[in-house]
């Protein structure tokens, strides 16, 4: 409910959290931070490393806007907490081209006019490229079904499956589990 | 030169930045020293706070300050309303007194050094309320004669509307059906949230705002904060959708600029997803009751619609609900009536196609009912009924191309291996159905202005304060400058999206390709004459380096007499087959093919982006979205993408079909566009219910058509 109090949250108001210092791998470079321990991985990119590319769409994990890699697998950098996450490889969408030379799928939705207003389209290609990489894009029906955790409002899913198809025939894309 | 750019499926200016994520949204703006705001908000629909306190929430490590209405300055809130505001009612005033007007409204500001340290803050401020009795059930509220209903075009009208004798027509009609329609509260759920960032300079403000009308942001928070409309800056380039979220200034944006004005620094203040169900605005609960009467032939002898809708008790917020109605199919006697359901919510506002989209959905199933008690196919029945004029406004339309896009569409579809019956379809043990449903949607267009600056290089600049949720503006009119100064593409550069560019109409209704548009072309076409006759040559580029100065013209563009002289709207014909499942109430839609005659296409490439995101959106309002309001209480409880099921990749049919009919309106406007992204989702739900009593038998006339309906 809006503004309700938590009785959690009440118990310890007076205490100062002392900051941690957290180093994060993000798109090859390392970043030390001294972060809230409350911090999620989202909000020390967006907040701290002034990497916007990242989106908040809801903070809660139902949207897939604030898709990034770890380790080359995909996750919600709004459901981990920064501190937790020290010594993983992020891969956020500011270190998916390689200088001008964009990826594949990054040009794919370019091509194919894979979004509208922009929003979702960072965690839309993150996730995109997992699912490449996963061996999930032998299909339409199977992109869709891999994809569902993204969210576009602007409705633009024919086109992102297709830019996926494009990226796959050029990244090559096998079956897997 | 003549390049051809207009009618090109040009890729977007700005694709680079957004697959980048270096395209620059409201939150992401990063002004020196901002902290964070947190809104505290009321957990009771109404009545007054009996007090409030914030002591544990100011000791807590990094809070600022804690703001709420006994400690927060006293603002003018001078008069201001504009266009996307209603008429009558007074807009919230947040933090000035202690009444609770809804349900999770504004009761107090917390900022602090980090998000973290705002969010843990502003759960620690104690409230009592002295609680009121609240009407927030829509169902338990009698509905009262608006004081008026604004059409697309913004006139007032009377909410009351006759031709001929609907009653004793229907009364005598040899078929009738009269059936009633509800579509519940919807909400726009953009996936950017609603964001602001404000900074003061001395009396200067500067807003990074999420908005679909930066000049009208600057203009009310100038009257909120007593100071000169100049004296506000509003910078929005990108939008993350809106739908119609950002078309008024919402509490949020005087909140963040009043923490900016106590806190000294610059505050940002981002809503949660939670919040965006209580203060950006919803499409309201609609009621709508449809009479149709008709001859055996088919030919509809009467027609009825009694429609309210909710809104809240502060604001009559009012729209479009039966406008269409009034000319869609061709009538005699037609009778319709508008209400209103006040209560203790937060008002609704537009969201996509408003009015129009809740209308049709109703018009266009009755219209479904009716040929199924004629046994007549769908499409010949609106062909039957197909006017020659706009029989309301007794005026010809500019152009119509119904009579093509039934044509274009149902070919397409296959719509002649239909057979009639319900649950004559089948694939294995799978019910298939097949409907359809007629679309349009006002062309609007309103004034706006447009600056551009050719360079001695060659090169252009074109500015003007429109906005670009999504459609593609940054792209348009860069192809509209382009082609009106003759110059390749990549020689133009269109900016957007600030306060301090000339003034445009709000970034809805499907208005902005029309209206800035022609003002975009307007200008383009002032400054090359100049810079010809000035240069002395024929070519732009000679000319401009002959000048060897940049030139500037301004121009401003309003509409004409043509909709004096004309009917002017788009129209549409929407065609979706579903699959049932008869065990467990699923319903899918495999196919949609949507046919528009929309006057000139822009760019074939973003107008199919925006057609089928209308399609999704439809599909979203056929079967899943539905925000439920708690009767006790008016909470929503399934304010989140969780439980507020919006489409998602599964649910998008594999076959989606864009016609867009070739239609030439030298009327409308100068660049002779009608615009699309309302119309596209104009008559996607009742093609797809229509549909679903094909494959069922089952008429449901409550949306969303979720699978318990269906068994």
């Amino acid at each position: 409910m809006p503004g309700a109090s938590s009785p959690a949250a009440a118990q310890g108001y007076r205490s100062a959290p002392a900051p941690l210092d957290v180093v994060l791998r993000v798109n090859g470079a390392e970043h030390r931070l001294a972060l809230d321990a409350r911090t999620t991985l989202l909000d020390a990119l967006r907040e701290h490393l002034h990497l916007t590319g990242s989106k908040k769409g809801c903070g809660l994990g139902q949207c897939g806007a604030c898709t990034v890699l770890m380790d080359g697998k995909r996750v919600k950098s709004c459901l981990n907490l920064a501190a937790l996450v020290e010594g993983r490889e992020i891969t956020t969408i500011e270190g998916l081209a390689q200088g001008d030379q964009l990826h594949p799928l990054q040009a794919a939705f370019i091509e194919r006019d894979a979004f509208q207003c922009g929003y979702c389209t960072s965690g839309q290609i993150m996730a995109g490229v997992a699912c490449i990489n996963e061996g999930h894009a032998n299909s339409p029906e199977e992109i869709r079904e891999w994809m569902s955790g993204n969210l576009c409002r602007c409705g633009a899913y024919d086109h992102i499956v297709a830019a996926i198809r494009d990226a796959a025939a050029v990244t090559g894309s096998t079956r897997g589990g | 030169m003549n390049i051809a750019v207009i009618g090109q499926p040009i890729s977007r200016v700005d694709g680079r930045a957004k697959v980048t994520g270096r395209a620059t949204y409201a939150a992401e703006f990063s002004a020196p020293g901002q902290a964070h705001g947190v809104i505290v908000r009321s957990t009771v629909p109404k009545g007054r706070i009996g007090s409030i306190d914030s002591t544990k929430a100011e000791a807590t490590p990094g809070v600022i300050a804690v703001l709420t209405h006994l400690n927060a300055p006293k603002l003018p809130y001078r008069p201001h309303k504009g266009f996307t505001d209603p008429d009558i009612g007074e807009r919230l005033h947040v933090l000035q007194d202690d009444r609770i007007n809804h349900q999770g409204q504004p009761i107090g500001l917390v900022i602090a050094e980090t998000l973290e340290q705002a969010v843990h803050a502003a759960n620690l401020v104690d409230v009592t309320y002295a609680a009121e009795p609240a009407i927030v059930d829509v169902g338990r509220v009698d509905p009262v004669r608006p004081t008026m209903q604004k059409t697309d075009q913004g006139e007032r009208r009377s909410p009351e509307t006759r031709r001929g004798d609907a009653q004793d027509a229907l009364a005598a009609a040899e078929v009738r059906i009269d059936r009633t329609y509800v579509i519940p509260r919807e909400n726009h759920n953009p996936i950017e949230m609603h964001a602001t960032i404000a900074a003061w300079n001395g009396d200067q403000l500067t807003l990074w705002d999420k908005s679909q009308w930066v000049s009208n942001v600057a203009e009310e928070i100038a009257s909120v904060f007593g100071i000169p409309a100049e004296n506000v800056q509003v910078i929005s380039p990108f939008v993350g959708g809106a739908f119609g979220s950002g078309l008024r200034t919402w509490p949020h944006v005087t909140l963040a600029a009043l923490g900016a004005q106590v806190a000294g620094r610059p505050v940002k203040v981002m809503l949660s997803r939670r919040e965006m169900y209580y203060g950006t605005g919803y499409r309201p609960h609609t009621v709508q009751r449809v009479a149709l009467g008709a001859a055996r032939d088919g030919r509809l002898t009467a027609t009825i619609q009694d429609a309210y809708q909710e809104t809240s008790a502060y604001e009559e917020y009012s729209e479009a609900l039966t406008n269409a109605t009034r000319f869609l199919h061709s009538c005699p006697n037609v009778y319709t009536r508008h209400r209103i359901a006040p209560m203790n919510v937060h008002t609704p506002t537009y969201m996509r196609a408003p009015g129009e989209v809740s209308n049709i959905f109703a018009l266009e199933s009755a219209m479904d009912e009716l040929a199924a008690a004629l046994e007549m196919d769908p499409v010949e029945l609106r062909l039957r009924n197909e006017p020659e004029r706009d029989e309301f406004k007794n005026l010809p339309f500019s152009s119509r191309s119904t009579r093509e896009c039934y044509r274009a569409a149902a070919e397409r579809f296959g719509w002649s291996r239909r057979t009639p019956e319900p649950g004559s379809m089948r694939d294995d043990r799978l019910l298939i159905g097949w409907g359809m449903a007629t679309a349009t949607y006002p062309m609007n267009f309103a004034p706006a202005a447009a600056m551009a600056r050719l360079l001695p290089d060659g090169t252009a600049e074109v500015m003007s304060a429109a906005s670009d949720m999504g459609p593609g503006t940054w792209t348009s009119m860069t192809q509209v400058a382009a082609d009106a100064l003759g110059l390749p593409m990549e020689r133009v550069k269109f900016t957007l999206g600030d306060s301090r560019f000339p003034k445009t109409p709000p970034h809805g209704g499907s208005m902005t390709m029309a209206s800035v548009g022609s003002a975009v072309q307007a200008a383009c076409l002032k400054v090359r004459d100049e810079a010809l006759a000035r240069g002395g040559a024929n070519d732009l580029a000679e000319a401009m380096q002959r000048v060897g100065q940049p030139l500037e013209a301004s121009a401003n563009v309003k509409p004409g007499g043509a909709g004096k002289r004309f009917s002017m709207h788009a129209f549409g014909a929407v065609f979706a087959e579903v699959a049932v499942d008869p065990d467990l109430g699923e319903t899918r839609v495999r196919r949609i093919v949507g046919a528009y005659g929309a006057g000139r296409i822009v760019n074939p490439k973003t107008t199919r982006s925006q057609c089928i995101g209308g399609m999704i959106g439809g599909i979203g309002m056929a079967l899943m979205e539905h925000a439920v309001v708690d009767p006790r209480n008016g909470r929503v409880p399934n304010g989140n993408l969780a439980e507020y099921a919006v489409p998602v990749h599964a649910d998008a049919p594999p076959v989606m079909d864009v016609i867009l009919v070739e239609e030439e309106d030298p009327h409308v406007n100068p660049l002779g566009v009608k615009g699309v992204g309302e119309i596209a989702m104009v008559g996607v739900a009742p093609a797809i219910t229509n549909a679903i009593y094909h494959a069922t038998g089952k008429r449901i006339r409550e949306l969303p058509v979720t699978p318990d309906k269906l068994l």
